[in-house]
């Protein structure tokens, strides 16, 4: 157990990266047996998952070193600086690697019955489980060129997974909007690390976090760096790629590409707060997170109420709430150096934001599951043809209205409670953002009683009068969201002192990141 | 573990739940003191639109692009504005990111 314990956070990444290969080779033993093989894999990647955490909320933040003597050597022998690859688990990265692999989970068990008719099954499941890969060794690496491989990893299993419907011309579209919009974001993150690397002969996030000059090529590759981001989690005026992609990824997969959109959001307070934290005044980069994020929530939401694709309709919904997260995150660093605003408001407003992001993981995943549900029965996203489907898909009818209370932000539900944290910290940084922020979830709600009436209230219409209730694995799939949405729901203390408190504060203390690789030097 | 407590103020979705639990029981409480006389499967659940005939189920269900229709109509500029850079072309989305990525240059190197 102590073995596990100690080499957790590599095998988190190589287990499913050996799954992702191994897979095209089980299949040839039959599809159960790797449904199996692959459900069992990802049970053991769970449980790795849930000991690194139980570790890192007794213990704190952990350094594995790859190739030292010892794992948390991080700066070998003879040596003033990390040199190896190197994996750096904090608060926030393990927040981030228990979303990533709750999504995760829902969407390996959905796809299992999903795909039941389709071909080319065994390399869905190989580029599913590089998808998983690369979010979760971009969330877990402690060095910017990782960073950048594991970037290209999730992007390029992700366009794959986007398109993976070839029969469909929009799918195709699809895929390849979203691997040019990677492959310029991932051009200019390398380019960003070029230029630290240049300065400072440093990769390792700590190291270059304790060498930065903030000098106008810092400033350069941190526009660089950011702005990549912002395109990759698809923060308006950069989001025209997401309602293209979203809408036609498969279900299962729809939740997976919007889960890597967080993880490039966390890719992006990795950068700003952790590389860029310090000694720099972090009002100006909080400003341009804080506009993104209100145009994000504003644009989003305004052009979701009025779409009549229920997928394109959730894809601008997902951009519209990740604009909550950037501006809750945004008045955080705006207020960084500031110690009484970031006392008084400014860690709520984070502890907002970052709870945002795992809830709106849960609901947006979930709500996906249900769009791509009404699909696999009826063969259409158009809701202009839809009606009375909750005359036969009941469960699925429950589902998307635990969804759509969570996102609108109806309490009890999660999504209200991280909305309140929000709206109450925001309205003391300016009170405008926190009446805009309460505006688009005033739409929010607008836009899903559209979709419910639209799609599941109404006579039943006789050409769906022999639609049935999806496959059960599908059930299950929207079942372990819903679960964990009112789990969420009810204990929202237990779950922001526990996850999120400690993210929050993994993102605030510089010190504390940098210590952790340079401190342990021999 | 379920009342989440921040800065200044607490939320407590238990003391909400509760609340809706005793909010239900009374309206189902006014509900069974109604009429009882109402049958399922008789004229009484017939549609009646003032003696109109009534249209067939998917007639009768209202169109998604129909819903907030005086909404839509009364944001037509907004909407006409914000559709003009959605081209669906790729080179567009990239030249947003070059515009965006200039203007926090600027930014940055302004404020150090």
């Amino acid at each position: 157990m102590e073995y596990l314990t100690v080499h957790s956070p590599i095998l988190i990444v190589a287990v499913p990266l050996l799954a992702a290969f191994v897979t095209p080779l089980i299949s040839r033993m039959g599809n159960k047996v790797r449904d199996t093989f692959n459900v069992t894999l990802f049970g053991f990647t769970m449980f790795l998952v849930a000991i690194l955490a139980i570790d890192i909320y007794t213990g704190g933040t952990r350094v594995y070193t790859l190739g030292a003597a010892v794992p948390e050597l991080a700066i070998p022998e003879n040596y003033m600086v990390p040199v190896r690859i190197m994996f750096q688990v904090d608060g926030i990265s393990i927040f981030m690697g228990l979303t990533t692999t709750i999504v995760m989970l829902a969407a390996l068990v959905y796809s299992l019955q999903f795909l039941k008719n389709e071909t080319g099954q065994d390399r869905f499941y190989s580029l599913l489980m590089l998808l998983y890969v690369g979010m979760i060794g971009l969330e877990f690496t402690g060095d910017m060129f990782n960073l950048f491989v594991f970037l290209e990893i999730l992007s390029i299993a992700g366009a794959s997974l986007a398109s993976y419907r070839t029969n469909l011309a929009d799918a195709v579209e699809g895929g390849f909007k979203y691997i040019v919009i990677s492959a310029v974001s991932a051009l200019l993150v390398l380019f960003a690390i070029g230029i630290l690397y240049g300065q400072y002969n440093l990769l390792s996030i700590a190291a270059l976090a304790n060498a930065m000059q903030f000098n106008t090529l810092d400033m350069i590759a941190l526009a660089m760096l950011a702005i990549a981001f912002v395109m990759k989690l698809a923060g308006v005026p950069l989001h025209m790629w997401a309602p293209d992609t979203y809408a036609v990824a498969p279900a299962g997969i729809t939740p997976m590409i919007y889960t890597s959109s967080a993880a490039s959001m966390y890719a992006l307070y990795r950068v700003t707060f952790t590389l860029y934290g310090g000694h720099f005044d972090t009002t100006a980069i909080g400003w341009v997170v804080i506009i993104l994020g209100v145009l994000s929530m504003f644009i989003g939401v305004m052009m979701a109420i009025h779409q009549t694709d229920i997928k394109r309709l959730m894809a601008y919904h997902a951009i519209s709430q990740s604009g909550y997260m950037l501006l809750g995150v945004g008045v955080g660093l705006a207020v960084l150096t500031d110690p009484v605003a970031l006392a008084s408001y400014g860690r709520d407003a984070m502890n907002g934001g970052i709870f945002h992001i795992i809830n709106n993981a849960l609901y947006k995943g979930m709500l996906f599951l249900t769009a791509e549900a009404i699909f696999f029965r009826i063969g259409t996203r158009d809701l202009n043809r839809m009606g009375g489907l909750g005359h036969n898909m009941k469960w699925t009818t429950i589902f998307f209205i635990i969804g759509a209370l969570a996102i609108s932000g109806i309490p009890p539900f999660n999504g209200f409670a991280s909305k309140l944290l929000i709206y109450e910290s925001v309205f003391r940084f300016n009170p405008l953002l926190s009446i805009i922020a309460m505006f688009v979830s005033l739409v929010t709600l607008a836009s899903f009683t559209k979709v419910f009436y639209s799609a599941f209230t109404g006579p039943e219409m006789p050409a769906y009068k022999e639609v049935r209730e999806v496959p059960r694995s599908m059930l299950i799939g929207m079942g372990i969201m819903a679960a964990c949405i009112i789990f969420f729901s009810i204990f929202p203390g237990l779950v922001v002192d526990t996850i999120v408190a400690p993210a929050t504060e993994a993102l605030i203390d510089q010190a504390s990141y940098i210590n952790g690789v340079m401190g342990v030097a021999p | 573990m379920s009342v989440l407590t921040y800065g200044y103020a607490v939320w407590s979705p238990i003391v909400w739940l509760v609340a809706l639990i005793v909010l239900a029981l009374i309206a189902l409480y006014v509900r069974s003191r109604g009429q009882k006389r109402y049958k399922k499967g008789t004229a009484q659940t017939d549609i009646f639109i003032s003696g109109i005939q009534v249209p067939p189920a998917e007639e009768r269900h209202v169109p998604a692009h129909n819903i907030y229709w005086g909404f839509f109509e009364a944001l037509k500029g907004f909407y006409s504005t914000m559709m003009r850079p959605h081209t669906g072309i790729i080179n567009d989305y990239i030249l947003w990111l070059v515009v965006i990525m200039t203007l926090t240059v600027l930014v940055l190197v302004m404020a150090i």
